[in-house]
């Protein structure tokens, strides 16, 4: 039977992407004990990650750097998947942690949202960010003909990343419109550090084709990814490649904080300006409370850890950058809404859920996300709907329902470790 | 709506279902009205083993003409039913439990159920996951596993092609004197009335006394031939009686999906659908102790469930003791995906004026009104 781990921190930071990180160094700084628990190996989140070894001066290298510096006990490849009453359960390799703490600040951070269309399932093509943390522990992809496909930012910091690693992007499909790109661009020149990120980007992607009004409609391929046919102003067309890397918007990581009892607001996790949730003592910083890049998961995470240690001052004298910050939440939600055409690729015999081999067509039947999970077992596979479920939520308009133990598959043994109290709670 | 239906069923769980197929069958005019959809109720949550029990000779009647009529469709039914004939192993641990396994298989076999007592090596090399040495143990290989909520759109499916119409998202306010009031003030009429409300029956009968009995039930990822048998312990009957006490029991099912369900627990009083750590946890540690092997398997979803339960442990079926207009089926506490079929028969036999395969004496609801009076 595996080991049972206690832990007690007093502020618990969950999520060591930017905004953890930013989170637990502020709270640091009074001197509290803190606990910065993620689930891979290493810290950094989704952008970060594997960048132990980039320049010395970038700003990834100076956050890691003062973490690794700091007292900020790091609990690394550890993944919450319980909380209940003040207490967190996690998961590692070899055994099971509980863990207690005074405050608990929430930077679960997103995932991407897959969206099916023939061929969507095919090896080699993937998500967007998906192919960039692939990249980035180890797939050789020099020389490989990528197409990058889907909507927003993401979209470029992954071509330039591909490209740098000496793949051959043959293009960039974004399904949004020319005119919303345009004043997309026009509305970031005005963002602090944003212009010159652009520029960053224009160079690195020079000669690339950037399409607009573009998306894939089906992938093609024997055993793997052979061609992707994509619609194109109107015009349907066929490139060969050999990786389809898509980005269909970002979806929050809400299921912690909800399952801490944490109120949501239009999807996002409710927060006042201190980022402190509906739940007293329990705040939320990063991607969990709008989609707003770096910056923005950064300073918010800075608020937070200032805020759960009492300095208030501290905090609120950051609010002015996060406004700044925040308008990017705006600019973003304007620019790349999900056309509506994007509902009907799915053909009806497309998978929708990949676990359980759910086609579109069953999943019509129903009505609403419980009655097809039920009947059809879509989202009953080990991804618990991780997957299926947003794409299922933006097809089909289904509200998506309770969170339950455990948050992601864990050893039955760790399951029976869950903290619990002697007092029933009815 | 067009013809006025004879008979309007409220629920769509699997007992409600069940009824819908038979009397379609029978070539009456079928409503089913759910508030929720098929298998929101007890039915979503279960287990779904096909499992004779002798608790009682009421109870062996049910659940033994049950199975046989399980087996009579399980031509028909199709894959996503997952019907499996995996039979039950009853785990004995000591010589009283062994004790047991002698009587139930005297029981069974009286009564012509095919069982079969394996010694500690014969349980070994039936489910080599055990834990050894066990004293023995009954194998009841007639016994059968289904998906509930599956089975349940299969007899709707099956009503559906027989003229019955099924409506959901549609709460029923009240039932009595031939009419049906749905909560939007539609009024229906019917000739006969089913209460097939699950837990919430007495609240549309009154007179009826079904109180919920919460399980927890873990699902891991796929381990295909990790275990053969639905396995329970002999233990679970000493602590499945209990009337009060909360309980955990060793119960693990296979299912044809390689997956592997754990039970079982038994709390009264808690209404809360969340999930309770502590008997979780119990729970848990209980089937560690029989199957060792299980703590390590990739737990993927934990969740419970109601069982409506009667006092005496036997569903209710048959007219409400305040209004003979309405029948009810409901009360079937952990077996109501087994013995739905034969609470089907048993309501079309009452309805039709037909005698029944097996005496519905002791499952008629009026026997709540005289053991009120005895107390
Ligand atoms: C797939 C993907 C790729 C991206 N690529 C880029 C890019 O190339 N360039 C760019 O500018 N922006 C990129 N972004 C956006 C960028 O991540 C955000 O803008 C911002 O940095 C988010 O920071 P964060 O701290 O909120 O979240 P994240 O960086 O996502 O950090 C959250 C961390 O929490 C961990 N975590 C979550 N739940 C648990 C749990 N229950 N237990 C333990 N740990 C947990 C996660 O594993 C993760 O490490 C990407 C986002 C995604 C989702
Ligand atoms: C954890 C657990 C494990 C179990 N394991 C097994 C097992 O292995 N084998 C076995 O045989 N049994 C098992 N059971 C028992 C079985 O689940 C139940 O006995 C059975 O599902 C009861 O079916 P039902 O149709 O009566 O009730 P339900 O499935 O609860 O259906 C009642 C329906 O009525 C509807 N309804 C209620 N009120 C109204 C209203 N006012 N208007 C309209 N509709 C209404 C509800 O929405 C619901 O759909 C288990 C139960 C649990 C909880």
């Amino acid at each position: 039977m595996d080991s049972v781990k206690h832990l007690r921190f007093d502020v618990a930071v969950v999520g060591a992407g930017p905004a953890g990180i930013a989170a637990a160094l502020a709270a640091a700084d009074s001197g509290k004990t803190v606990g910065l628990i993620d689930d891979n190996p290493a810290a950094g989140g989704q952008i970060w990650r594997g960048a132990q070894n980039v320049q010395r001066h970038s700003v990834s290298a100076v956050w890691l750097e003062r973490l690794n510096k700091s007292a900020i006990q790091l609990v690394r490849g550890a993944r919450v998947f319980h909380a209940a009453d003040g207490e967190l359960a996690a998961e590692s390799d070899d055994s099971a942690i509980q863990i207690s703490y005074g405050k608990l600040i929430l930077a679960t951070g997103a995932r991407e949202l897959y969206l099916p269309f023939p061929g969507w399932t095919l090896p080699n093509v993937m998500g967007a960010g998906g192919l960039q943390a692939l990249v980035k522990s180890g797939l050789d992809i020099a020389g490989k003909r990528i197409v990058v496909a889907g909507t927003g930012p993401l979209l470029l910091a992954v071509a330039a990343y591909a490209r740098k690693c000496g793949a051959k992007v043959v293009g960039i499909c974004e399904q949004t419109t020319r005119p919303r790109m345009a004043r997309f661009g026009m509305k970031m020149m005005l963002v602090p550090g944003k212009a010159a990120e652009a520029l960053h980007f224009a160079y690195e992607l020079r000669g690339i084709p950037h399409w607009t009004d573009c998306w894939p409609v089906a992938a093609f391929g024997n055993r793997r990814l052979e061609s992707v046919r994509i619609s194109r102003q109107g015009q349907t067309s066929e490139i060969e490649c050999d990786y389809l890397a898509c980005g269909f918007h970002l979806i929050p990581n809400v299921e912690l904080p909800r399952m801490c009892g944490c109120q949501l607001k239009n999807g996002f996790v409710d927060v006042n300006e201190y980022q402190q949730t509906s739940v007293a003592g329990t705040y939320c910083a990063g991607e969990p409370t709008g989609i707003g890049g770096l910056e923005l998961a950064l300073v918010e995470g800075e608020i937070a850890g200032y805020a759960a240690t009492n300095w208030e001052d501290r905090a609120k004298h950051l609010f002015p950058k996060r406004a700044r910050y925040q308008t990017v939440v705006r600019i973003l939600k304007a620019a790349f809404p999900l056309r509506p055409e994007l509902k009907n690729l799915a053909r009806p015999d497309t998978l929708v859920c990949r676990c359980e081999d759910v086609s579109h067509e069953r999943l019509c039947e129903y009505t609403s996300w419980r009655a097809a999970k039920l009947h059809t077992r879509c989202g009953m596979g080990p991804c618990q709907g991780r997957v299926c479920a947003p794409a299922a939520e933006f097809l089909f308009g289904w509200q998506i329902d309770s969170v339950r133990p455990p948050l992601y598959p864990v050893r039955c043994s760790s399951l029976a470790a869950i903290p619990s109290h002697s007092v029933p709670r009815n | 709506m067009n013809k006025p239906s004879e008979v309007v069923i409220v629920g769509a769980g699997i007992v409600g279902a069940a009824c819908a197929f038979e009397l379609a069958a029978e070539g009456l005019r079928v409503l089913v009205i759910d508030e929720g959809f098929p298998s929101t109720g007890a039915t979503g949550a279960a287990m779904g083993h096909i499992v004779v029990m002798d608790d009682s000779e009421a109870q062996f009647a049910i659940t033994r003409y049950s199975q046989i009529l399980w087996d009579d469709l399980c031509d028909q039914l199709p894959a996503a039913v997952e019907f499996d004939p995996c039979g039950t192993l009853w785990v004995a641990a000591d010589e009283e439990e062994m004790a047991e396994v002698r009587r139930k298989f005297d029981y069974y076999r009286e009564r012509g159920v095919n069982a079969e007592i394996l010694d500690s090596q014969q349980v070994r090399d039936a489910e080599p996951r055990l834990r050894a040495p066990l004293t023995g143990a009954l194998r009841v290989p007639g016994d059968s596993v289904v998906y509930p909520p599956c089975a349940t759109g299969f007899l709707l499916q099956k009503a559906r092609e027989l003229g019955a119409r099924i409506i959901h998202g549609r709460p029923v306010a009240a039932i009595g004197a031939g009419t049906v009031r749905l909560a939007d003030g539609t009024v229906l009429a019917a000739a006969f009335i089913i209460n097939a409300a699950g837990q919430s029956a007495p609240q549309l009968s009154r007179g009826i006394s079904i109180k919920p009995r919460k399980g927890h039930l873990v699902i891991t990822d796929r381990y295909p031939n990790f275990l053969r048998h639905q396995v329970v312990e002999l233990g679970y009957l000493k602590s499945a009686h209990s009337l009060t006490a909360d309980s955990v029991a060793f119960n693990v099912q296979p299912r044809k999906t390689g997956q592997i369900l754990i039970g079982s627990s038994r709390q009264y009083g808690a209404q809360n659908s969340t999930v309770d750590e502590s008997i979780l946890a119990r729970m848990l540690q209980r089937a560690f102790e029989y199957m060792p092997d299980l703590n390590s398997l990739s737990a993927i979803r934990v969740w419970t469930g109601f069982r409506p339960a009667t006092p005496d442990k036997l569903p209710l079926i048959g007219p409400s003791p305040e209004d003979p207009s309405v029948l009810v089926a409901a009360g079937h506490e952990g077996l109501g995906i087994t013995t739905s079929l034969a609470t089907a028969k048993l309501i079309c036999a009452q309805i039709l004026g037909q005698r029944p395969a097996i005496p519905v004496q002791p499952y008629l609801p009026s026997r709540q009104m005289t053991a009120e009076a005895h107390v």
